[in-house]
């Protein structure tokens, strides 16, 4: 099968992939990564691939460059670039081909560039190699080159080497190299996954800027639906190394056809999501791809599943001009299962193990159902249970905890005046004699968290958010400030009285990966707090364990794997248990899901509210993600570069932000539809965060904000209340301030008692 | 309330399966160290168990019976004192896997403590002790035992102990290096986080994740203290006779290789290369049982 959407015949096609098949030949199997994978870029288009992690679509772009591990293989189909075929030219001939005709760049700059050389060296490099041009003459052309990427002083620059550049800057140098040979298509996979969002608003704008000016063709690979919507022309979705849906980007967001496409836009939280419902989810978990069962690879998970999806797999069908979908029964061709129908969606048992579904995995809904049976209750639909019937349930109100009022509930977390500076030290690094210079992480900021509610704490990486949370969550000594977690101030306390009071707040890491011992079981790890706390003899503990783990939704069985038994959301639901094991008020929560695929984000979000209901947890989430702020928080923090610049109800701040930064923040968010984004201005927030060492004066934010005049280099601006609980730090807020009382715990005049540096 | 859950009829809280058993399985896996550690296992019978079953007298010399070439009444011949070879080779075998096991054990433990105190203390403690490391570094061990040699009556005990302090400088390096980047783990900080002390952080967390590269480590240690011996050995400067070592019998060969004795060289020769190799392999086998990720379920 070959077909794929033709669109605008009028434009060359530059490059078509018919039937491309990829293959990881392991030791003991082999692992089809791309399966009959067919599809067409054309000039000056952006094709946008999507999917989750494994999907094959990062494969996808190697397979098409070349570029693949000694362990994959080509094993069929074509790669035509104009005539030629890729897949049949020798190793020399494809290098002339890479960097030359094609390019790519990658999601991290700092690994894809060469830390020994600086970066006017590393972009003439194409130059040099394919054209032979002269040193000059090439270094010439990279500062050309350097320019339009908008690199700001390119000249100085060229001479400076990786590590001395931004993330942002770095990606601006890697399009740089991309492009010096001015290729026909560009390749790029998860080119600003690694950045913030208000960088990668500048990035994805230049590929745009650059793609029509130089009529590229593009490939874009990608995660984030946000991304796409903007971006792209036409989308391909893959799923489990198929290619299952391809249209038009405007028809894939209007006219959803493939279940999983479908489930993959809903389970995305929205900015305008309302924090009272649950997200719809995609229950369980990709399919292992050296053990397939054969028919249509989503069913297990689909909800509109019927007995013949488990049968035959699905190909690629043209249901409409140029919307191509692999599903026997795509959505809205026929009348949404009903309600009371759930044996028809297959249960989602959730393989404990990547490499092997064992007895745990088919264990697991019985366990529920029996805790469920035992405590004459019904749990909220999580994903361990076979999949909610009927529409994705949405719109459930998530009970009597947030209903009620948390702006009148006691405040548990009282932050004031707090500081935290990193010295830069010089010298023999003996910890000797006085700082060169400091990292200014924390500059002052005192708000307040009421017991039972979520706050988000919102920021570009380096702003200090981070440390703020590590310092809350007693893991980090402030400079100056106090934290009184339940009128206690846990920082003032010392050895025994210290390692009690930590059992109040705890921490829950990004990465599932690093958070979890390797070499300890997971029954051991969750028990290691109870241990370490001496709370219960070692029945009561390993009982406790046990309801832990019920809890997360997972098989008791569990206890005896190794972490690296579990995949990704398992893993943070495992991390999530030991949180939980000394019953503490406060978790801080460090960028909770953004090692996670979008469906299995939204399962652990979902997890994280319904353990809030049902024990009453106060939240701290750090997060760069606005969306996941958005959907978990009651109240929202925004800081800039250890400040605090904004703060109060979600609803109001996203809604009716005051401060430029928020109103830039939530602008630059790529939103899942097309209509939206492709309406909005370019890139709201311009540049790049100052460094923290040597902050810029008065606002800090003055720098890269559009509003910024004199006064806002002179003077630091003060709060000031913009409604009930909605407080603002700027000279000239985009609305105008009101006269209300400011919310508890935040002083209107931030006056730094050391005087500001 | 949710405790009821645990106490479902039908299950029981599954204690794990023992963990010797699937080491063991890893180990057998391997079939380049399984057959290490039967060579290892031949060569500690041969030399604890052999003069039992072979008997010599391997005490007094007997000038009568110098160089015979290997025959019936002596296997592998008579060394140049008239002792017969093969049981020489037993004996000194003995004392060449002492040293070695000795070494190994004592420089790995010695480095493996004092290198997790300075990388998990870090700061002023870890730059002084680290930098005590790197001075006796700088000393060449053979310097060490031709000072001792000169001062005290050199036994074995007192040759284990010079070779340890020697070797486990190098071990104190790799794992406070180790050590450095798991105290900055995220599982570490957790720990902390919920009130763990010190000791437990090391003994839970940096040790069983150290494990790995020291058990590696602790086996090229005994290979190497097997050849430091035979090098001190080969200078003289080993215990006086009638105690022997394979070194020793090399060097004795190597003085009458012209004259065609080959059985008082070659002998010794292939053994120290099959216990080195062997111990060498055996750690790769180890390092695979200690690694979790291997292990199959």
């Amino acid at each position: 099968m070959s077909q794929d959407v033709m669109t605008d015949p009028g434009k060359r096609p530059v490059l078509q992939v018919q039937n491309l098949r990829t293959e990881f030949r392991l030791r003991s199997s082999t692992v089809v990564a791309v399966d009959d994978v067919s599809l067409t870029v054309h000039e000056g288009e952006c094709l946008g691939l999507v999917g989750e992690s494994g999907c094959g679509k990062s494969t996808t772009g190697l397979s098409i460059m070349r570029l693949l591990p000694r362990i994959g293989h080509i094993t069929g189909g074509k790669v035509l670039l104009g005539e030629r075929d890729l897949t049949t030219l020798s190793e020399a001939e494809m290098r002339k081909v890479r960097g030359n005709d094609v390019a790519m760049i990658f999601q991290d700059p700092m690994t894809s560039l060469n830390p020994t050389s600086t970066i006017g060296v590393q972009v003439a490099e194409p130059l040099r190699i394919h054209f032979g041009t002269h040193r000059k003459a090439a270094a010439k052309r990279a500062l050309e080159m350097l320019d339009l990427v908008g690199v700001p002083n390119p000249r100085e620059r060229m001479d400076d080497y990786p590590h001395q550049l931004s993330g942002g800057l770095r990606q601006r140098v890697m399009i740089a190299m991309a492009l010096t040979a001015q290729p026909k298509l560009l390749i790029a996979d998860e080119p600003t996954t690694a950045l913030d969002v208000t960088i990668q608003a500048q990035i994805l704008d230049l590929l745009d800027r650059l793609r029509e000016e130089l009529s590229m063709a593009v490939l874009l690979i990608t995660h984030d639906m946000g991304v796409i919507a903007g971006r792209t022309d036409r989308v391909m979705v893959m799923y489990a190394a198929k290619a299952v849906e391809s249209t038009s980007t405007a028809e894939l967001f209007e006219d959803t056809r493939h279940p999983y496409a479908k489930a993959l836009l809903e389970s995305v939280p929205q900015l305008t999501a309302s924090s009272s419902t649950l997200l719809p989810t995609i229950p369980g978990q990709p399919p292992d791809l050296t053990n397939l069962t054969g028919g249509c690879r989503f069913a297990p998970r689909c909800r509109h599943a019927k007995p013949d999806c488990g049968t035959a797999e699905p190909t690629l069908e043209e249901l409409e001009a140029g919307h191509l979908v692999a599903c026997f029964h795509p959505v809205g061709s026929e009348p949404e299962p009903a309600a009371d129908a759930p044996e028809l969606a297959a249960p989602a048992p959730e393989p404990v193990a990547d490499e092997a579904a064992d007895e745990p995995a088919a264990e697991l809904p019985t366990v529920v159902q029996r805790v469920q049976a035992v405590l004459g209750i019904t749990l909220e639909p999580r994903p361990a249970e076979p999949p909610p019937a009927g529409p994705p349930a949405a719109a459930e109100p998530v009970g009597a905890q947030a209903a009620a009022d948390p702006m009148s509930a006691p405040v548990l977390v009282e932050i004031e005046r707090l500081f935290k500076e990193y010295p830069v030290r010089r010298g023999l690094g003996l910890g000797f004699g006085p700082p060169a210079a400091s990292v200014k992480a924390v500059s002052g900021i005192s708000l307040t968290i009421r017991r039972g509610e979520t706050f988000g704490l919102a920021g570009e990486s380096g702003c200090g958010k981070t440390t703020l949370g590590r310092i809350v969550a007693g893991h980090e000594h402030p400079t100056a400030g106090t934290v009184r977690i339940d009128g206690k101030e846990i920082l003032r306390l010392h050895g025994a009285e210290l390692r009690r009071g930590r059992r109040q707040q705890q921490l829950m890491f990004q990465d599932p990966y690093a958070s979890l011992n390797p070499r300890m079981r997971v029954g051991a790890i969750i028990r290691e707090p109870l241990m370490v706390q001496g709370s219960g003899n070692r029945r009561q503990q390993w009982e406790r364990v046990a309801e832990l783990l019920g809890e997360i939704g997972l098989s008791r069985r569990a206890m005896d794997l190794y972490p690296h038994e579990f995949s990704g959301g398992q893993r943070q639901r495992i991390g999530l248990a030991r949180a939980l094991a000394l019953n503490p008020g406060l978790i801080v929560a460090d960028e909770p899901v953004s090692a996670l695929d979008v469906s299995i984000q939204s399962q652990i979000l979902n997890l994280m509210k319904r353990l809030q209901r049902d024990h009453g947890l106060t939240y701290m989430v750090v997060s760069h993600d606005l969306s996941v702020l958005r959907y978990l928080s009651d109240t929202i923090g925004v800081m800039y570069l250890g400040k605090l610049v904004e703060y109060g109800p979600a609803d109001d701040v996203y809604d009716a932000p005051a401060h430029p930064y928020t109103h830039g923040l939530i602008q630059t968010i790529p939103v899942p539809d097309p209509k939206i984004e492709r309406t909005k201005e370019k890139a709201a927030v311009r540049g790049e965060l100052p460094s923290p060492v040597h902050p810029p004066s008065g606002c800090r934010f003055r720098t890269r904000c559009p509003l910024a005049q004199e006064l806002c280099a002179q003077q630091e601006p003060p709060m000031q209340v913009f409604g009930p609980g909605h407080v603002a730090a700027c000279h000239f807020p985009l609305q105008p301030p009101t006269t209300l009382e400011p919310p508890p715990g935040v002083q209107l005049a931030m006056t730094d008692p050391r005087g500001d540096a | 309330m949710i405790a009821q859950a645990a106490a479902l009829p039908g299950e029981e809280i599954s204690r794990p399966s023992s963990i010797w058993k699937q080491s063991l399985a890893t180990f057998i896996e391997n079939r380049l160290a399984l057959a290490g550690a039967i060579v290892l296992v031949l060569l500690i019978l041969f030399s604890f168990v052999g003069p039992l079953l072979y008997h010599t007298n391997q005490t007094a010399t007997n000038l009568i019976n110098e160089n015979l070439a290997p025959s019936g009444s002596h296997l592998l011949g008579t060394t140049p004192e008239g002792r017969d070879e093969l049981g020489r080779l037993m004996v000194g075998g003995q004392s060449t896997i002492e040293v070695g096991l000795g070494v190994g054990v004592l420089a790995t433990l010695f480095g493996m403590v004092y290198g997790s105190v300075a990388g998990y203390l870090g700061g002023v403690v870890d730059a002084v002790m680290m930098r005590i490391v790197d001075a006796l570094l700088s000393i060449p061990y053979l310097f060490f035992v031709v000072l001792l040699a000169a001062l005290v009556q050199v036994n074995l005990l007192v040759l284990i102990l010079v070779l340890s302090a020697v070797s486990w400088l190098s071990t104190a390096r790799l794992v406070r290096g180790e050590t450095l980047s798991l105290r900055t783990r995220d599982f570490v900080s957790a720990s902390t986080g919920f009130g763990s002390r010190m000791r437990h952080v090391i003994a839970r967390h940096i040790t069983p994740n150290l494990l790995g590269v020291v058990v590696v480590n602790g086996t090229l240690k005994v290979a190497d203290a097997i050849l430091a011996f035979a090098a001190v050995a080969y200078l003289g400067l080993g215990p006086a006779p009638p105690a022997t070592n394979w070194g020793e019998l090399i060097s004795a060969g190597i003085n009458n290789l012209f004259d065609g004795y080959w059985w008082q060289l070659w002998p010794a020769g292939v053994l120290i290369v099959a216990i080195v190799i062997a111990v060498n392999v055996i750690g790769d086998g180890l390092s695979d049982v200690v690694e979790v990720r291997l292990q199959k379920r």
